[in-house]
């Protein structure tokens, strides 16, 4: 075993990782504000694929200009979701917005592979190389990096430090609180989920500049989301970004070691795992672990 | 047992055979092939009413049992040549085992956890099947025809494979029928309607769970034996077809959440609209689009599913409709 050739992968999933926390990080919040689990995550994926594919393809836009467009798509559609097929069953039992999304869910897909078929699709796209030791940065990636990183601090700040991000976080807290305090807590609810799936698109985006993609492709990257969200704790936007990390280097680094096939096994035997053990996820049970230490 | 004497359970007993007898007796092999498919999704729908209906814990990845029931009986029978009955039924105690021990931990999370947790478990033998030599690997495993030669022929064995999920479904829906009836089931019901509470008045909560769980895992592993029997090949992506467990979801909400009959009626209309949208010139490309549309009518504005509803708005009906 190579020490190059494991620096290298794990640099490869480090990038990858943060377009996987930012990918999750679009489901937590979502979780996190309505606790909803949104069943048409992969789609608002897809969605955000083609948005680049269609932009460049159709008027020669280039990509990373697409991605605005990209966000604001997945802006609007979260919105439009949310009154559509949401609004009035927030309140039900799991079942009922699960399927609700998932109903969602099919006709997004439903309506882009009569739009698009089922055919591999790639964005066309090459910003060159860096050679950095023995490693070699592509372009690509390291563009995909700045941006994932400019846009989660930008939600941060939005989150953290604007008078609606302060209501939206405090309808998170206690809903009925946030309404008495004058929040009105319906378009919070909406908002949050549109930015849920604007995280969505903008990660799509991103991922159509670095590997081929279908209509279907949404779904893989939904269950991955998944599995990144709850390492990182449900409703825990930092948590995503380290579960995506975790998630990026165990894809590239166990490649190493073992056959390629086997790494979702590992997955999601890890997934189960962590729902078992730490159901709030590795930050607080690492937390949790501290404490009763000392 | 008063229970033996409810008309509704005979009532649904005695449409099941009266309608699966009818591409018997007309001898028409593609009408049969049709019913074949409907009973296999009311078995799917009901034994998955049993665990989210009656206990509403959402078990999204329920269809690991069906791939995994199919799985090992299509094992046995190619590796040791036996009969179609034995190794459905091993599967189906193996699969129920297999449920027994995924149960015990998992069914403690609640709600969503448990929902992400049972499509993780879904994935999990997914992916590791299709790394699994003894069972093919991602290619699956398939018959030689001369299988079928025990069986006298493979007309004969599509003939039997009928049979057999008609006995099935008889099966899972006597069994829903008495677990919805029972001393049991009414706290499986409290269960559902607040879990706290039910542990106080005297239910053993994780027992109960995992009884049922054990129970609603063995008929789809049935149904997975003689399916894939029928099929004479199996492979992971059509085994443990997440999507396939979620449309069982959509029948039992469609027909009505926690309802004997519910299930049935749902499984019954879901599989007939799917047929004709797949088949029907104008709506074939956009058949994924219609079925979303009309779950989501049916999630927000019929939550009670059919059978519900017309439970809920008739006395006559609420009388001998379970």
């Amino acid at each position: 075993m190579n020490l190059e050739a494991l620096l290298a992968s794990s640099l490869d999933g480090l990038m990858l990782g943060f377009l996987y926390g930012l990918m999750a990080m679009g489901l937590t919040l979502i979780f996190g504000v309505m606790k909803v689990i949104n069943l048409a995550h992969g789609p608002v994926i897809m969605l955000g694929m083609f948005v680049l594919l269609v932009l460049q393809q159709g008027m020669g836009i280039n990509p990373y200009l697409g991605l605005l467009a990209a966000m604001a798509l997945g802006l609007v559609s979260g919105i439009l979701i949310y009154f559509v097929a949401l609004h009035r069953v927030i309140n039900a039992p799991e079942l009922t917005t699960l399927l609700a999304t998932f109903a969602v869910n099919l006709m997004i897909i439903g309506l882009a592979t009569v739009m698009f078929t089922t055919s591999s699709r790639s964005v066309d796209v090459n910003l060159g190389t860096l050679p950095l030791g023995p490693a070699t940065l592509q372009g690509t990636r390291l563009a995909a990096v700045a941006v994932a990183v400019v846009v989660t601090v930008a939600l941060y700040l939005f989150l953290y430090r604007s008078r609606i991000g302060k209501s939206i976080r405090a309808v998170a807290n206690n809903r009925s609180a946030a309404e008495l305090m004058g929040i009105n807590s319906t378009w919070m609810l909406a908002l949050s989920f549109g930015l849920g799936t604007m995280l969505a698109a903008v990660a799509g985006g991103l991922l159509s500049t670095l590997l081929s993609f279908t209509v279907l492709s949404g779904g893989v990257y939904e269950t991955k989301s998944f599995v990144i969200v709850v390492l990182g704790g449900l409703g825990n936007p930092t948590g995503a970004l380290i579960g995506g990390i975790v998630i990026g280097l165990l894809e590239s680094v166990t490649t190493v070691y073992i056959p390629v096939s086997w790494v979702p096994v590992l997955e999601y035997v890890i997934f189960v795992l962590i729902l078992l053990v730490a159901p709030a996820g590795l930050p607080e049970w690492f937390k949790n672990l501290r404490r009763s230490r000392s | 047992m008063k229970a033996l004497q409810n008309v509704s359970l005979w009532g649904l007993l005695v449409v099941i055979v009266a309608a699966t007898a009818i591409p018997i007796l007309l001898d028409a092999p593609a009408m049969r092939e049709e019913y074949f498919s409907m009973l296999m999704v009311i078995v799917l729908a009901s034994s998955i009413n049993i665990i989210v209906g009656y206990t509403g814990y959402v078990s999204f990845g329920h269809i690991v049992f069906f791939g995994l029931g199919g799985y090992v009986a299509f094992w046995l029978m190619q590796t040791f040549a036996m009969h179609l009955a034995p190794a459905a039924v091993i599967g189906g105690l193996f699969t129920s085992l297999v449920a027994m021990l995924i149960g015990m931990p998992v069914l403690r999370l609640r709600g969503a956890y448990f929902a992400l947790a049972t499509i993780g478990i879904n994935e999990a033998m997914r992916t590791f099947v299709t790394n699994f030599d003894p069972f093919g690997g991602s290619v699956g495993m398939f018959f030689n025809f001369s299988v079928y030669d025990a069986y006298g022929g493979a007309k004969a064995a599509g003939q039997l494979a009928y049979y057999a999920m008609i006995a099935v479904a008889l099966a899972v829906v006597v069994t829903s029928f008495f677990i919805k009836k029972s001393k049991f089931g009414l706290g499986l019901m409290a269960i559902r309607e607040d879990q706290d509470t039910a542990m106080v008045l005297g239910v053993n909560p994780s027992r109960a769970k995992v009884i049922t769980y054990t129970v609603s895992a063995f008929f789809p592993a049935l149904a997975g034996a003689i399916f894939f029997f029928k099929n004479g090949i199996i492979e992971p992506g059509a085994a443990f077809d997440l999507h396939r467990s979620i449309e069982s979801l959509v029948m039992v909400m469609l027909g009505g959440y926690g309802t004997v009959a519910g299930p049935i009626v749902g499984a019954v209309l879901y599989d007939r609209l799917r047929t004709f949208l797949i088949t029907s010139e104008t709506f074939s490309s956009l058949h994924l689009f219609i079925a979303g549309a009309l779950l989501l009518v049916i999630v927000l504005f019929v939550t009670a599913g059919i059978v519900g509803w017309l439970r809920n708005r008739f006395t006559l009906v609420r009388r001998y409709v379970e």
